[in-house]
């Protein structure tokens, strides 16, 4: 009997959460589909700092982790 | 009369306040900016942090950014968090985007118990981060050689620590700060962390310091506002005093009042 390959669906961490990493995902489409406000953001991925101007071009990988800064108050 | 309010220009920014404000842990958006009208600042700092799916800022950052436009004051965003001068880097490029502007004040913490910073980490960061445009104020000991290594990497303002972060202890080695002051004429040096009383700031300010910045002292006192004008009367007050001169202390008694000898010549 044949084995099944069972596809694994490609992810990637966004801040707390496991997501889809589909074929061609950017950073700024993954903003806008998680409702962020990329104004009020700054982005990493793997630990590299990502420019606002830059996430348009920034596309994503499975595995990649990305995260975002938001300001606050500070000593 | 001359007042103590003479300027000084970190990065030659002209200010006229000597006091650096933190604006973490106050018990409300209104009192963080009634506490930054009160103390008369013209830096605040501010931090970042990374986004979580519950809870936000509750107003705190908008509040500070209205004050900062009513008073026409910079905001000095922090590192805070950062264990490597790779994180540091990373979040300094990323305060730079949101907050519009090449300030950081750049905190690279070796020792979780007592915060201090990592003297390595944090001349390697500030040399990359000056190359890379950034106005550096770096957070450090009060070590002489690590604050050379410093301006060495291309800062021109110094945080030496009064004592840990948020400890409230004052100035635990004033021998090291006056050395620092002593050694370093003209390099624009700031006591930041430690400063629990004015007193602390007012002594800070008499060796010679040009600013103070503190947070806690303020954010958890009874009265926040109270106490933010009490340190900016303090920091004017210790500026004042080391501008006008401090006398030299003496071992012995120096009668003051030029009374020749006994005031009776009884037997």
């Amino acid at each position: 009997m044949p084995e099944t390959l069972i596809p694994v669906e490609a992810t990637l961490r966004f801040n707390e959460h496991t997501l889809p990493c589909p074929d061609g995902l950017t950073l700024a489409a993954l903003l806008d589909a998680q409702g962020m406000d990329a104004n009020q953001i700054a982005t990493a991925v793997n630990g590299e700092f990502v420019p606002r101007a830059l996430r348009a071009q920034t596309w994503l990988a499975a595995g990649d982790t990305v995260l975002t800064f938001q300001a606050i108050v500070g000593g | 009369m001359s007042t103590p309010t003479n300027t000084w220009a970190p990065y030659g920014v002209e200010l006229t306040s000597r006091f650096l404000l933190g604006t973490a842990g106050y018990p409300s958006p209104q009192v963080l900016a009634h506490s930054i009208a009160a103390s008369g600042t013209q830096i605040v700092t501010v931090g970042l942090k990374r986004t979580l799916a519950a809870g936000g800022d509750n107003g705190f950052v908008e509040i500070v950014r209205t004050a900062m436009q009513e008073h026409g004051a910079h905001l000095l965003p922090n590192t805070a968090g950062c264990r490597t001068a790779r994180e540091a880097i990373t979040l300094a490029h990323m305060a730079r985007e949101l907050y519009g502007t090449p300030w950081i004040k750049l905190e690279v913490v070796g020792d979780e118990h007592t915060l201090q910073p990592d003297p390595w980490g944090t001349v390697d960061a500030a040399a990359q981060l000056t190359r890379d445009g950034f106005a550096v104020f770096p957070y450090c000991t009060d070590d002489l050689v690590t604050c050379q290594r410093l301006l060495d990497a291309g800062c021109e303002v110094l945080m030496p620590w009064g004592a840990p972060i948020g400890s409230g202890q004052g100035l635990i080695n004033p021998f090291a700060l006056r050395t620092l002051r002593a050694r370093l004429p003209g390099v624009p040096l700031i006591v930041d962390a430690g400063i629990g009383a004015p007193s602390h700031a007012a002594a800070a300010m008499e060796l010679g310091f040009d600013a103070v910045l503190l947070n806690s002292a303020v954010a958890q006192a009874v009265d926040p506002v109270r106490m933010a004008r009490g340190f900016g009367l303090a920091i004017q007050a210790g500026r004042a005093a080391y501008e006008a001169g401090v006398m030299a202390p003496q071992d012995m008694a120096v009668a003051s009042t030029p009374v020749s000898g006994h005031p009776f010549l009884i037997n």
